[in-house]
């Protein structure tokens, strides 16, 4: 669980001229991960229409814990994709240079989420994954939509 | 953009002089207030292309460019593969081949208007449109492969669209050397149902008016007649494209050292086109490409099936189908002698000038003509290539508007259903599945395309033949 004040959005989007920043924080990798997929959602609709009924397990794996960030994020848009599914809940556990995740989401209903802009990919642009001053972890990159 | 930085050398153009790193000048086409407006991010990665190995041309800017991944959107640069010349992912994109496709109707803009609620509602249901949308087709693992050799030829000889639309395509509707096994299986997974589909942001299907005709000849070359209507069609090779783009993107960050090249950004992610990984990426790029090409073919289709709904006997022939997101390999002028380069145009539109004889013989005394998307509810442009934009940007002009605003700030000033609306007041249809995604590509939020297409008509890349005004817009 996160030691963050309650009051503080555990994700945000940041600005690039042409397309968009997500950036998540959290007291472990793993939580900055979890709420990174979050901004991710977030750019394309509003988290609170998508109920999280459906599990999907995530893999991925790199040695590299930034180049890991986008490959998770990547993985997320490949299942997004495939599966013309949104996601709203997601939990991460990183093993060494393994990622399992699972992500809660349900299937697009274009009414219901309205959805607006797809992400075609996330990208190396402003990618970061460090702690910060507080120890807090935070994880960003540019997406491509 | 500090213009203290830059060197004038013509009209709207301006020089970078190589400094650090950079084996090439930088070279940046637009007006001076262009120029200041481009963020200081542009400067750096126009610089930064400057110090890829093998570059050959100026590392040059469109424009309209703005800040994008390694390569600036709008960039276009060069490079020769026997001096170590390199093939970059991120100098191409993750739409791969995102493009341009007009169609001529031959009907009267006062005809369509009569007509323009129920045309609007036949293209919305016809063609599919916004994020989850699915195509009409569900190709088996054959069918991917062919499509994927076989690009808009492919789709014509399944049934979509006439043997005539070929020629009216870069590289006669298929690019050759592409190679389906360097595609990953997601990469096809992601497009087996996603044919025909138009996808989302700034990707549309748009009704317009010839209002403006400024160059006579081309126009009269091209079949445009003021007061008649065209079809504009503005998308890309849907997931598999950003799938190879993310593939790559990927491994050749992670190979670039191997070969000695050291990346100012990682973004910039290159590998030598001599080298296997260089090899393969442009073995799938070109797959990808013909993926764009028959997906605005069987879009195609599906708009000639929806006119022909609502006004029997409708013919849509095409003006012409050009990308703004490729490598590809062309000859041009390097150093005194024709050298055939790997050219990288980036949010950059291939302008040949007239006489290539890539062009179809039709359009052959003319030129190419360059198709520039403009932004929701406002205009765009029909130029044509020139013989000096031959030389000075070798055969390249810019692709679009481009954003001045982030889809964030948009959000917080516009709401969709009053764009939708007050546009409706000025005439023009809009459908989309996402009000939101409207508000984000409120007509405000991307610069004057009028002020970018007149920087390259005054600086001679690409000429002014008409200008096109919206009527319908179907909105991803």
């Amino acid at each position: 669980m996160t030691n963050r004040p309650a009051n503080e959005t555990p994700w945000e989007h940041f600005h690039h001229e042409a397309d968009i920043g997500v950036r998540g924080y959290g007291s472990t990798v793993e939580e900055a991960f979890e709420n990174a997929a979050l901004a991710l959602t977030s750019v394309m609709t509003d988290l609170s229409l998508v109920d999280p009924q459906t599990e999907v397990a995530i893999e991925c794996s790199s040695p590299d814990v930034e180049v890991l960030f986008v490959d998770w994020l990547n993985a997320i848009v490949y299942e997004m994709d495939t599966r013309r599914m949104l996601f709203s809940r997601f939990s991460v556990s990183l093993n060494g240079e393994l990622l399992h995740a699972k992500a809660w989401g349900e299937t697009i209903d274009v009414p219901k989420h309205k959805p607006a802009v797809e992400v075609k990919g996330a990208t190396f642009t402003e990618l970061k994954v460090a702690t910060d001053d507080d120890d807090r972890w935070l994880a960003q990159c540019v997406v491509d939509v | 953009m500090d213009l203290k930085k830059l060197k004038r050398a013509g009209e709207h153009q301006w020089l970078i002089e190589p400094h650090g790193d950079m084996r090439v000048p930088g070279l940046i086409f637009a007006t001076r207030e262009l120029v200041e407006a481009m963020d200081e991010k542009v400067y750096e990665q126009v610089v930064n292309v400057a110090t890829l190995p093998g570059i050959c041309s100026p590392s040059m800017a469109m424009p309209d460019a703005h800040w994008g991944y390694g390569f600036p959107v709008g960039g276009v640069a060069a490079f020769d593969a026997d001096q170590g010349g390199v093939v970059s992912a991120g100098g191409v994109g993750f739409d791969i081949s995102c493009g341009v496709r007009c169609l001529l109707t031959g009907i009267s803009a006062s005809r369509i208007h009569q007509v323009k609620t129920r045309l609007a509602d036949a293209l919305f249901s016809t063609v599919p449109a916004g994020l989850g949308s699915r195509g009409q087709i569900r190709l088996n693992n054959r069918q991917l492969d062919d499509m994927l050799e076989g690009g808009a030829r492919w789709a014509v000889a399944s049934g979509w669209g006439e043997e005539a639309d070929l020629e009216r395509i870069e590289e006669h509707g298929q690019v050759s050397d592409a190679k389906p096994a360097y595609v990953s299986d997601k990469a096809k997974e992601r497009m087996r149902d996603e044919v025909g589909t138009l996808g989302s942001g700034n990707h549309y299907l748009e009704l317009q008016e010839v209002a403006e005709v400024h160059d006579e000849r081309s126009a009269s070359g091209f079949g445009l007649k003021r007061g008649e209507v065209v079809v504009s069609i503005h998308c890309g090779s849907r997931g598999l494209g950003h799938q190879i783009g993310t593939d790559y993107l990927r491994e050749m960050v992670l190979c670039a050292g191997s070969y000695g090249i050291r990346l100012p950004d990682r973004e910039l992610a290159c590998a030598p086109v001599h080298s296997p990984e260089g090899q393969r990426y442009l073995g799938a790029m070109r797959a990808a490409i013909n993926v764009a090409l028959a997906n605005r073919q069987v879009i195609t289709h599906l708009t000639r099936k929806a006119f022909a709904e609502v006004i029997p006997g409708s013919e849509l022939r095409l003006l012409y189908d050009v990308s703004h997101n490729t490598c590809k390999v062309e000859e041009h002028e390097v150093d005194g002698t024709m050298k055939n380069v790997y050219i990288h145009r980036k949010g950059a539109t291939r302008a040949w000038g007239p006489g290539h004889e890539g062009l179809p013989l039709a359009l052959r005394p003319f030129g190419q003509p360059v198709l520039i998307g403009g932004s929701m509810g406002t205009c765009s442009y029909v130029l044509v290539g020139t013989e000096s934009g031959m030389k000075l940007s070798l055969g390249s002009a810019c692709h679009g508007a481009g954003r001045s605003m982030s889809r964030r700030q948009a959000l917080k000033q516009w709401n969709g259903r009053k764009v939708v609306d007050e546009l409706a007041e000025r005439g023009i249809i809009i459908r989309s599945p996402s009000m939101r995604g409207v508000a984000e590509e409120a007509p405000g939020a991307y610069k004057d395309v009028t002020e970018v297409v007149d920087a390259a008509h005054v600086s001679g890349i690409a000429m002014k033949v008409a200008k096109l005004v919206p009527i319908i817009t179907i909105k991803g």
